[in-house]
């Protein structure tokens, strides 16, 4: 079996490729993490070296933690994407239990509904998505992101969670229906629990672009005080743009948080996607 | 069946808090916006004007050869994603779904770190890098002997919408390659086995078996690309401004909309004139997803299993 495939010559060639581009995809990183430890006059003579003891230099840093408030850009950043997320699974959840436990009329018509988001991206409304913010006096807000996202991850969601919810044994609900559970309580007891693997591959889709948008924080909740990271590292790189240590030391801090997360999820989010979830 | 029962009110329930949401905050303002597209505002009054507002964008100079410079600008950033991305993608899934190849998921987390970091940290990450400034791109090249062929790509014209291009292709080449990947994990066994004893293997297994299998999921690629890049505006606006310079080289829809309807420097925001943008997407858009609904896909669906 296999013979053919098995050529120690292709077997090289393939690692070569596969190393040639995890360099490529991975240089511009570690170029700007290792420059953002060195002294200004190392980052240009020699920017490919490692910071070394007369090169280290935490000066970017410092610049940056004393010019932008990142520790309240970050928290503005969690608290925008950690209730994002509860709303889109919390609801996504419910909407897809409806769709895939109980035959009603208008049923299959609801599910098309819901899914018409999946490929109609949300930005196209925010002419008149800033108009309706700017009226009900949410501009500004949090609120106004969480809103926003969360509209936009719910079609994907319910899609992925039906599919998912239609696999809950019906033996098992019925057996909690004749024990006088409601079917509230056969929502949040046996069918949540049972399709937490969903929820995560969902949980996990989400958050990133969620993490990394630039357009409606821009838009919708430009001011200071509800600045996200991604927003909040734009507008301080722009205004540093000459400060090359600030702008490396406020690039790696923007990319840290995210590659923590990736670390944590990324066996979660690899599964997710080739588990087929999007398909 | 209806009459018989009480109404179930626990449906109702469950699904009113995603109904509403979606409806008030996707669902009605796409239909507001592409209804703002009608009308225009005089001395703070709105009026209906039909479709005027499409007129002047498609036809009066001022805002047609602007409309026209960033439709054709998205397609050429949409033709160099479909380019270079998918076959990059396609030929890194080959080559991880190789049975006997070690570290596979080593190289697969790796490959896909340049997709979860944001457009801000990936559009000044390159302009550092490409800059004339800092050097690292030209002494690169020098290294390799290659130096006359750096020129300071962002900064000129004739190539900075490429650029940003192949930018936006190094950050986005790992979703193609997961999605292919997946696709080659479930061809099942029994049929490379098959072609195996049939002399077919390597290269041509691939071109004759492999391929023709996975066209579903390109078709699912090709989509995701289009959608994804008719909507860009991050990595244009974090790396060149919302000018999208140099003298609106790299001006694609989204930032061209951006500009338009919120206003930037001294240019007023017009929300109509950005609504009647916002609807020339929408319907370019809609277009790519039913040619790929109704012509692609339904097409595709013999080959699986």
């Amino acid at each position: 079996m296999h013979k053919a495939r098995r050529n120690p010559a292709n077997l090289i060639a393939m690692h070569g490729i596969l190393i040639l581009y995890t360099c490529i995809a991975l240089f511009p990183v570690f170029v700007i993490l290792i420059n953002s430890f060195k002294t200004r006059k190392a980052i240009f003579r020699e920017p490919l070296a490692l910071p070394g003891a007369d090169s280290f230099s935490l000066i970017g840093y410092e610049t940056v933690l004393r010019q932008g408030d990142f520790f309240g850009y970050f928290q503005n950043s969690m608290i925008v994407t950690v209730c994002s997320l509860f709303f889109i699974l919390l609801f996504g959840a419910m909407a897809a239990f409806a769709l895939a436990e109980y035959r009603f009329r208008g049923n299959t018509l609801m599910g098309l509904y819901l899914a018409l988001g999946i490929m109609i991206p949300i930005r196209i409304g925010t002419v008149a998505i800033l108009e309706l913010m700017v009226s009900t006096g949410l501009v500004n807000t949090l609120m106004a992101l969480i809103l926003v996202y969360t509209a936009q991850g719910l079609p994907l969601a319910v899609f992925i969670l039906s599919e998912f919810m239609r696999g809950v044994s019906d033996d098992l609900k019925n057996a909690g229906r004749i024990d006088g559970l409601s079917e509230y309580m056969i929502f949040f007891r046996l069918a949540l629990p049972l399709v937490r693997p969903a929820l995560a591959t969902v949980a996990v889709f989400n958050m990133i672009p969620i993490w990394n948008d630039l357009w409606f924080p821009l838009i919708l909740a430009p001011a200071e005080s509800t600045k996200t990271l991604t927003l909040g590292s734009q507008v301080f790189i722009g205004q540093f743009v000459t400060d090359w240590n600030a702008v490396l030391s406020a690039l790696s801090m923007a990319i840290l948080p995210v590659l923590i997360l990736y670390v944590i999820f990324s066996r979660q989010l690899i599964r997710g996607i080739t588990s087929g979830a999007v398909k | 069946m209806a009459s018989r029962r009480p109404i179930r009110w626990h449906i109702a329930v469950f699904l009113a808090p995603a109904v509403l949401v979606y409806t008030a905050i996707m669902i009605f303002p796409l239909f507001n916006t592409l209804r703002l597209a009608l009308f225009t505002e005089v001395d703070n009054v709105r009026h209906f004007v039909g479709l005027q507002n499409f007129r002047t964008l498609f036809g009066d100079p001022r805002w047609s050869e602007s409309f026209w410079n960033a439709l054709g600008n998205n397609f050429w950033f949409f033709f160099i994603h479909m380019l270079v991305q998918n076959p990059i993608g396609i030929l890194l899934a080959a080559i991880l779904s190789h049975p006997r190849l070690r570290f596979a998921a080593l190289y697969r987390s790796a490959i896909f770190i340049p997709t979860i970091l944001s457009f801000v940290i990936v559009g000044f990450a390159w302009k550092l890098i490409l800059s004339p400034i800092w050097g690292i791109a030209p002494s690169m090249l020098d290294a390799v002997g290659l130096k006359w062929l750096y020129a300071p790509w962002l900064g000129k014209e004739e190539y900075a919408l490429t650029a940003l291009s192949l930018v936006s292709v190094w950050q986005f080449v790992g979703i193609p390659m997961m999605l292919i990947y997946a696709a080659l994990l479930t061809i099942p066994e029994e049929i490379l086995e098959a072609a195996e004893v049939e002399g077919i293997t390597g290269m041509s297994a691939f071109w004759k078996i492999k391929l023709p299998l996975i066209l579903p999921s390109i078709g699912i690629i090709s989509i995701l690309t289009f959608v994804g890049n008719f909507n860009a505006f991050d990595l244009i606006y974090a790396a060149q401004g919302a000018l999208a310079g140099p003298d609106f080289s790299t001006d694609i829809l989204g930032t061209f909309l951006y500009r338009t309807f919120f206003g930037f420097q001294l240019q007023l925001g017009d929300p109509h004139m950005g609504s009647a943008i916002a609807t020339a997407m929408f319907a370019i858009i809609l277009i790519g997803v039913c040619i790929y609904l109704f012509g692609i896909q339904t097409r595709m669906r013999r080959y699986q299993f």
